[in-house]
C-alpha cells in the first residue's frame, strides 16, 4: 500500500477517534438539556443543533475559513502557541467535523435520555443519589444504546466527511488530507487504480457501520419496550 | 438501480445540447476574463455560453467521462492534446488563446523581490494549486525547484484543488502567501504582487480545443472563432495574458 493511502487511512481514523470523545463530553450535557429542560426555546436550541444536516457542508466550510483565520477567534486561539490560523492544522479539522457531527451525537443520546423517562430518576433521588450520581449509576447507563448509536454514528459521519475538509483542510498529507479528498484527487489524477481501492473500502466500511446501527437500533427498541 | 437509471437520464438530458447554448469547461484561472468574454459573445451572438470552472486535470476527468462540455478551455497544451489524442477532442481545433503569467501573491507582504521574500521565509502557509491536475500548481513547483527552495517550503505548502482556491486560501488570510495567476491579482496594488520571472518556469500557453461531441455545433464553432479574435483578445491581454499573433 502507498505511504500516501496508508497516511491518509491513520489521519482520517485518528480524527474519527478525537471527533467522538470530544463529542461524547460536549454533546451528553446538550442532549441531556434537550431531554429535561422545559424551556419554550428548547426546540431552537435543538434547530442550531440539528443545523449541520441541512446545511450544505460548503455553508460551514466558508464560515470556517473565516472563523479560523488571522482575523477570526480561531486566529486568536492559534496566537497562544504562535501559529496564525488554525485551517490547515489537524486542530481545525477537529473543530470543523465537532461542529459538523454535532447532530449525529446528540440527537440518539436526546432519543436515549428520553427513552429512559422520569421514573428511575426519581426512585434514585428517593434513594438519596445526588443529580450526578443519578446521572452517572442511572441514566447514563441505561442511556448506553445512544451513546452506542451516537459514537458510532459520530465516527462514521467524521470518516465520510469531504466539503468542510477540502474547504479548510489544504491538503496537507499527513496532517490534513483524509481519506475522501484522497480519492477526490486520485479521480481528479486519472490514478483510478488507487481511487478504486480507496472507495471500495469505503463501501465495506459504510456498509459494516449501516448493519451496526442497525443492530444497535433493534437493540434499543428492546430495551425500551 | 436507481443511479443506473438516474445516470442514464442524465445522459440523455447532456446529449442534445441546444443549438444556441456553448457549454465551456474553463481552467480556474482563465475564470474572470472567460466571463467577460463570454458577455461579449451573447452581445454579438445571442448564443448563451454556460461555463464550468475547475482545475484542468479535473475538467478532462469529467470529460473523459462524457461531461455534456462543447469547448474546452485549459491552462496548458498537454492536457487539448491528450484530449484529441484520446479522441475526446476533435483533431486540428486546438489553439492557443492565452499564454499565462504566475506571480506570487501576498496582501501583507513586501513583494519588491519575491525570490528574497520565499528565501528568507517569514511566513507559515504558502498556497498553491494542486501541481498533479493543475498547470498553474506544475509552475508553482518548478518555480520553488528552480529556486532551490522545494525542500525548505514543503512543509509550508498548503494545496488548492484549483487555482481560484489557492487565491481564496490567501485572500481569506489564512497563507500569507501563494502563488496564483496575473489575471485573478490585476486589480492588487502592484507591492502585494511579484510577477515570476520567465526562466522560473516553462512558458504556460494554455490551448483551447473543440470536443468530440460538438463537432457539428456551430455555436461552439462561433465561440472558438470569437475567442480567437480581436475582441476577445483585448480583454485577454487586459487581465495580464499575452496573446498568438
Amino acid at each position: 500500500m502507498p505511504a500516501e493511502i496508508a497516511d491518509a487511512i491513520a489521519l482520517t481514523l485518528g480524527l474519527a477517534a478525537v471527533v467522538t470523545v470530544l463529542l461524547v463530553l460536549v454533546g451528553t450535557p446538550i442532549a441531556w438539556w434537550l431531554a429535561h429542560s422545559r424551556a419554550s426555546w428548547k426546540e431552537a436550541v435543538a434547530a442550531v443543533v440539528a443545523l449541520p444536516l441541512v446545511l450544505p457542508p460548503t455553508v460551514l466550510g466558508f464560515y470556517l475559513l473565516i472563523a479560523l483565520g488571522p482575523m477570526g477567534p480561531g486566529g486568536a486561539l492559534a496566537g497562544l502557541w504562535g501559529a496564525r490560523t488554525l485551517a490547515f492544522s489537524f486542530e481545525g479539522l477537529v473543530i470543523g467535523s465537532v461542529i459538523y457531527s454535532l447532530p449525529f451525537m446528540v440527537q440518539p443520546l436526546r432519543n436515549a435520555f428520553e427513552a429512559v423517562g422520569t421514573d428511575p430518576l426519581e426512585a434514585a433521588a428517593t434513594l438519596g443519589a445526588g443529580r450526578l450520581q443519578t446521572f452517572a449509576r442511572v441514566e447514563a447507563p441505561l442511556a448506553r444504546a445512544g451513546y452506542l448509536a451516537g459514537g458510532v454514528l459520530t465516527f462514521a459521519h467524521t470518516v465520510g466527511e469531504f466539503g468542510v475538509v477540502l474547504m479548510i483542510g489544504g491538503n496537507i498529507p499527513g496532517k490534513t488530507k483524509v481519506l475522501s479528498v484522497a480519492i477526490y484527487d486520485y479521480v481528479e489524477r486519472l490514478q483510478w487504480g488507487e481511487a478504486h481501492l480507496l472507495a471500495l473500502g469505503m463501501v465495506a466500511f459504510a456498509f459494516i457501520v449501516i448493519t451496526l446501527t442497525m443492530m444497535i437500533d433493534r437493540r434499543l427498541g428492546r430495551v425500551s419496550a | 438501480m436507481t443511479r443506473f437509471l438516474l445516470a442514464l437520464l442524465l445522459v440523455a438530458l447532456g446529449a442534445p445540447a441546444a443549438a444556441d447554448e456553448v457549454n465551456v469547461a474553463v481552467a480556474a484561472n482563465f475564470t474572470r476574463p472567460a466571463e467577460e468574454i463570454g458577455a461579449a459573445f451573447t452581445a454579438r451572438t445571442g448564443h448563451d455560453v454556460v461555463f464550468s470552472f475547475g482545475a484542468t486535470g479535473g475538467l478532462y476527468a469529467q470529460i473523459t467521462q462524457g461531461a455534456p462540455f462543447d469547448v474546452f478551455l485549459a491552462a496548458d497544451d498537454r492536457t487539448p492534446a491528450r484530449a484529441v489524442a484520446d479522441g475526446f477532442g476533435r483533431a486540428g481545433t486546438a489553439f492557443t488563446y492565452a499564454i499565462g503569467r504566475a506571480v506570487l501573491y501576498g496582501p501583507g507582504l513586501a513583494l519588491g523581490d519575491g525570490a528574497a521574500v520565499l528565501r528568507a521565509g517569514r511566513f507559515s502557509h504558502i498556497a498553491i494549486a494542486d501541481p498533479a491536475t493543475a498547470p498553474y500548481g506544475a509552475a508553482a513547483a518548478a518555480i520553488f525547484d528552480r529556486l532551490g527552495l522545494a525542500a525548505a517550503l514543503a512543509p509550508r505548502l498548503v494545496v488548492g484543488q484549483n487555482i481560484s482556491q489557492a487565491l481564496q486560501f490567501v485572500d481569506s488570510g489564512n497563507a500569507e502567501l501563494g502563488i496564483v495567476a496575473l489575471s485573478q491579482v490585476i486589480d492588487k496594488p502592484a507591492a502585494q504582487v511579484w510577477r515570476v520571472p520567465a526562466h522560473l518556469y516553462d512558458p504556460i500557453r494554455q490551448n483551447a480545443v473543440l470536443l468530440a461531441g460538438a463537432a457539428d455545433d456551430a455555436a461552439a464553432a462561433a465561440f472558438l472563432a470569437f475567442l480567437r479574435g480581436p475582441e476577445a483578445a483585448a480583454i485577454i491581454a487586459r487581465y495580464g495574458y499575452e496573446t498568438v499573433g
